[in-house]
């Protein structure tokens, strides 16, 4: 078995190539193709810096095998939504200015995206249980379960208005 | 960055256990939820030639919830219990544990075997599964064995699983009625915590009497272990204060914990004998309250509002 190949890793709807060795991570690869939104923190599951979504489920790249994420729908921050069309989850972050250095963000929208998917009307309970593995250093907290909430109130709102 | 090395994504078990046993010669293991290998590597403190990815393997998921047992496949994620009524009927200390399991992220990975596997004694699906009883069946390409998950760890970080084997299944006989089963994580947090005390309680109650206490006790010493003579002096009694002071002074005499950045030994000698007097007072409690009659504790309280309850009151400090 050769210890490096190409594969295909479908990111935010694209199929992107890229040639890895085995032992390189779904954070470390999504970096070499150019996806510079997801972030490098820790490296051991503790911060959620690096998170993206696997087939819709929030993960720690960093904790992932690249090779394994092939045939998988990857999703990162960006693939959420852009400046010009915002994500719920992003504008209600703008919004309410829940960021302080924004270093840990695109895990925390990753993870408050995958919150309000698997409980559209969250408690604080669920946004805090959730959020339990994104670290914010600049203990920027407050702001941002009021964002998440506030997401899940538009989403809400969107979904009953159709 | 971590030392290369060969990748195999076997797509089912035989695959998988083929790899395994190819690979004696060379340092194989196996990886499923990565949460601690790929940091174990990062750290250096695993350097395997051969990695087998067990992802694509499905007969590691799925689980039976038969009229005697719970079964559940070693890849059953952490996220998985959360999301099963079942577990949280049949085992409520489990799905107690896994809410306060690490961050999302990684709960949505890390695996039940992995957790047992790693033979951390603060891993906290441990004391949950031994105060159930839990049976843990391995596999490898020369066969299949079932051990108590009471006899699978050797010491700190040893256990009987060979590197040829997989814990393929984790099984557990259905709770009596009426019984508690609950779990307390003691930690400097709630989330994203590295347990310092956890305590995992079952305790079955008839006729005015414990039929049977089970006591797990995590991250208090080398392994997950149970207080046996604990669990003795509450078995075939009716509860009183002054014997649940002993049983869970006993709890503390059967742990040999060390100092460490979350916590001293002092303190977790402490927390461990509050922690067992707090639970099984709670636990007898309920049997009066019910009267003998009452369902499984699983039934008439839901885990999640066990743990909801214990929060809101001062008790996660004081201890």
């Amino acid at each position: 078995m050769s210890n490096e190949r190409t594969i295909t890793l479908r990111v935010n709807g694209r199929e992107e190539r890229g040639r890895f060795p085995a032992h390189r991570t779904l954070l470390e690869a999504l970096r070499e193709i150019g996806h510079m939104e997801v972030k490098c923190g820790c490296e051991k599951g503790d911060c959620g810096a690096c998170a993206v979504l696997v087939d819709g489920m929030a993960v720690d790249s960093c904790l992932t095998l690249a090779w394994t994420a092939e045939g998988a729908e990857i999703t990162t921050v960006r693939g959420l939504g852009d400046l010009e069309s915002l994500h719920p989850v992003q504008q209600a972050f703008a919004d309410g200015g829940a960021a302080q250095c924004g270093y840990c963000i695109p895990g925390i929208v990753i993870a408050a995206k995958a919150i309000i998917d698997e409980h559209p009307e969250p408690t604080e309970d669920d946004v805090r249980l959730g959020l339990s593995g994104n670290l914010c250093r600049c203990t920027g907290y407050t702001k941002v379960f009021e964002a998440v909430s506030e997401a899940a109130a538009v989403i809400r709102a969107g979904r009953s208005g159709q | 960055m971590y030392a290369p090395f060969e990748l195999e994504m076997p797509g089912d078990l035989a695959g998988a256990l083929d790899a395994l046993a190819a690979g004696r010669d060379s340092k194989t293991v196996p990886i499923a939820g990565g949460t601690n290998l790929i940091v174990d590597m990062r750290a250096k403190r695993e350097r395997p030639d051969r990695v087998v990815a067990l992802g694509e393997v499905g007969e590691l998921r799925g689980m039976d919830f038969g009229a005697e047992r719970i079964s559940i496949g070693g890849r059953t994620t952490v996220t998985d219990l959360l999301r099963s009524p079942e577990v949280a009927e049949a085992a409520p200390s489990l799905i107690e544990s896994a809410r306060l399991f690490a961050g999302l992220m990684v709960r949505n990975t890390a695996t039940v075997a992995g957790n047992i596997a790693c033979g951390s004694p603060a891993a906290d699906l441990v004391p949950p599964l031994l105060s159930l009883d839990a049976d843990v069946t391995l596999a490898s390409a020369a066969g299949t064995r079932t051990v108590p998950l009471d006899e699978y760890f050797l010491g700190y970080k040893r256990d009987v699983r060979r590197p040829d084997e997989l814990i393929t299944r984790i099984s557990w006989p259905r709770l009596p009625v009426p019984s508690v089963n609950t779990f307390y994580k003691l930690a400097r947090r709630k989330g994203d915590a590295i347990t310092v005390t956890g305590v995992a309680l079952t305790l079955c109650a008839a006729g005015g009497t414990c039929t049977k206490a089970r006591i797990a006790l995590g991250a208090v010493a080398p392994i997950v272990l149970r207080a046996r003579q604990a669990e003795a002096l509450l078995e075939g009694r009716a509860l009183t204060p002054a014997l649940i002071d002993r049983a869970a002074a006993a709890a503390a005499a059967a742990s040999s914990p060390i100092d460490d950045v979350r916590a001293s030994a002092g303190y977790r000698l402490h927390t461990v004998e509050v922690l067992t007097r707090r639970l099984v007072s709670r636990a007898w409690d309920r049997f009066d309250r019910q009267g003998d009659q009452g369902t499984a504790a699983s039934a008439a309280v839901p885990a999640h509002e066990v743990t909801a309850q214990r929060r809101a009151g001062s008790d996660g400090r004081s201890a």
